[in-house]
């Protein structure tokens, strides 16, 4: 009799273990890395003062946020990550609405190549790929040795545009299963009301597929927000967040901070950088998490 | 009256497909089959550059001899990462399953755990890696152990119960592991739940009304279900572990190619690794397409 009612209790009592031991593991490093943020140098050395800072200070922040030119840096970087993404749903949206509606001869094959392209990993042609771009000559057009894109933001639009930038054939694979299992009534209506093919995509069809282009553009933001490998490889030198972080990591002396800096000075500073990087994502995090939790409902991956 | 170029239904169809879907087919060509053509000559020539841009000396097999018998760290390397990949994609999938069906149930706070639980997805292999590479500095200088059981407690723990070393090295392992698996887990256990979530409720309680124990549901009904999206996850895990951030062999990959041993080596190397990502690709696809159950 006791048993059948301390049995559920039980169960959740596991539950709740399970779910906070995964949960601390996950916000370890945030954690660790807010402890870090907040330390004055004194207490690296300091063997009782492991969690909590004895001394707390801003000092490591405002040598990051200096070191990052955080304010420009930023601006920079949400303007790139904002056009990237923007691009980046236009294309798919268009490109994942021309796989769903219409069939021509070799259409699946085209469909294939967008799976294959999710499974390249982007290392394979990143030798070419540079290359191309440092001496582009639109195949063949402009002579000699061509133009040289790199360090230019060219490489990443193209490549958002035709959507073949990181994670886009994903991004298309989802755009197309919801246009596929919107209802063509619709589209008949409006062909019966007279609107042409275009008119009806933009009008009719692209206001109607608002969850999908919400998705799509968050996880291209985010995406976009953390890329270090295009970034490094197009846009070097760049007043970047994710840049400017690489370039703290390499620093070791640094003359502002009112304290004699040793190397491992520059790790709290590097934790204070880091969480100035990580904030504005985790801040849309906050706001937006239903849309990035129920996405996978919404892409008709599941019946 | 508006003149009209006249075609069948079918050619405007096939027309409007294809003007849809060309920026994908021209980036395609553009972006990733030209440069993946050209990466398979790079890989037989020596390529140096030159003020007007690059010239190419085939030099037949060399790059790949060199790769596999000259270069003093491939062969580790490559073994090394294609082991612990693959052997980290079971528990990978394991623990997303059994992650998604502890979210699935009823509890208070069901959406704060699922907020965490996705929480790595949005912060990114590459950010997350930094940060605990961070992490490790910081431990490092602070000298401090942290946690209930510290690693060396529990290493003399076990050298005094004279378990054998590999056996201990294998824990080591798992433990060092866990934190990694949690974290490339976020995506697949989304998938799993909504999977888990479309399952009707009244099968489950005509198998109840028939007699089943909830462990017969699960394996009769839960599992089938849920096979289909078991192999779009294994998918995705492969391809996500074989590009991920924290790969030694990619960023190998990456430094030959920019220092040392020049563009050549690198494609090289990659296109040994692409071929056994594409092989263990093709035998997982093979060995669970048949056992998916699929409803129709």
């Amino acid at each position: 009799m006791r048993l059948k009612k301390l049995l559920p209790k039980g169960a959740a009592l596991v539950r709740f273990g399970l779910l906070v031991g995964i949960g601390f593991i996950i916000l370890y490093p945030l954690l660790r890395q807010l402890s870090a943020a907040v330390m004055h140098p004194d207490d690296m050395y300091d063997l009782t003062v492991n969690w909590i800072p004895r001394h707390l200070t801003k000092l490591n922040f405002e040598v990051a946020w200096k070191m990052l030119d955080y304010p420009r840096a930023l601006l920079n970087t949400i303007g790139v990550t904002v056009l990237l993404s923007a691009l980046e749903l236009a294309a798919t949206m268009i490109i994942g609405y021309g796989f769903a509606r219409w069939r021509y001869p070799g259409s699946n094959l085209v469909f294939a190549l967008v799976i294959l392209s999710i499974v390249i990993p982007p290392q394979m042609v990143m030798v070419p790929l540079f290359l191309n771009f440092r001496y582009f000559d639109f195949l063949g057009l402009i002579p000699q040795p061509g133009i040289n894109l790199v360090g230019s933001f060219w490489p990443l639009v193209l490549m958002a545009l035709t959507g073949t930038a990181k994670r886009s054939g994903l991004f298309i694979f989802i755009t197309r299963n919801y246009f596929r299992g919107m209802s063509i009534s619709l589209e008949e209506a409006a062909y019966v009301d007279g609107a042409g093919h275009l008119k009806t995509f933009f009008r009719i069809m692209l206001p109607n597929a608002k969850p999908i282009a919400m998705i799509v553009f968050l996880f291209s933001f985010v995406w976009n927000w953390n890329d270090l490998f295009y970034t490094n490889l197009f846009l070097p030198g760049r007043k970047l967040l994710q840049l400017g972080l690489a370039a703290i990591n390499a620093q070791y002396n640094y003359p502002w901070a009112n304290k004699a800096m040793e190397g491992t000075y520059i790790q709290l500073v590097n934790n204070a950088g880091m969480l100035l990087y990580v904030l504005p994502v985790l801040i849309l995090y906050a706001f937006l998490q239903r849309y990035f939790i129920e996405s996978i409902e919404k892409t008709g991956l599941v019946g | 009256m508006r003149r009209r170029l006249r075609l069948s239904l079918s050619a405007q169809k096939s027309l409007l497909g294809l003007l849809f879907t060309m920026p994908f087919i021209i980036g395609f060509l553009a972006f990733l089959a030209y440069p993946f053509g050209q990466s398979v000559i790079f890989s037989i020539s020596k390529l140096t550059i030159v003020p007007t841009g690059y010239v190419l000396d085939y030099v037949g097999l060399d790059n790949y001899r060199h790769v596999l018998f000259v270069d003093p760290r491939f062969r580790q390397v490559f073994v090394e990462t294609v082991v612990t990949m693959a052997a980290r994609i079971p528990v990978v999938l394991i623990f997303s399953f059994f992650a998604a069906n502890l979210l699935n149930q009823r509890f208070r706070g069901r959406t704060l755990a699922r907020v965490i639980f996705f929480l790595p997805v949005i912060l990114g292999a590459e950010i997350s890696l930094k940060m605990q590479q961070a992490d490790y500095m910081q431990q490092a200088v602070s000298f401090s152990e942290s946690g209930l059981l510290s690693m060396g407690t529990l290493q003399q723990l076990l050298t005094t119960l004279k378990l054998p070393q590999a056996f201990i090295g294998f824990i080591f392992q798992a433990i060092n592991e866990v934190p990694l698996i949690i974290r490339s887990s976020g995506i697949q256990i989304l998938i799993f739940l909504a999977a888990l979530q479309s399952i009707p409720k009244s099968l489950y309680e005509a198998a109840h009304m028939e007699g089943a124990t909830g462990w017969e549901a699960f394996w009769k009904i839960t599992f089938p279900l849920v096979s289909p999206l078991l192999l779009v996850n294994v998918v995705y895990t492969i391809v996500d572990s074989f590009t991920a951030a924290d790969n030694a062999l990619l960023e190998l990959i990456q430094n030959s190619a920019w220092s040392g041993a020049g563009f050549g080596v690198s494609t090289a190397m990659s296109w040994i690794y692409f071929a056994a990502v594409l092989a263990i690709l093709a035998v997982t696809i093979i060995l669970l397409g048949r056992r998916v159950h699929y409803e129709t």
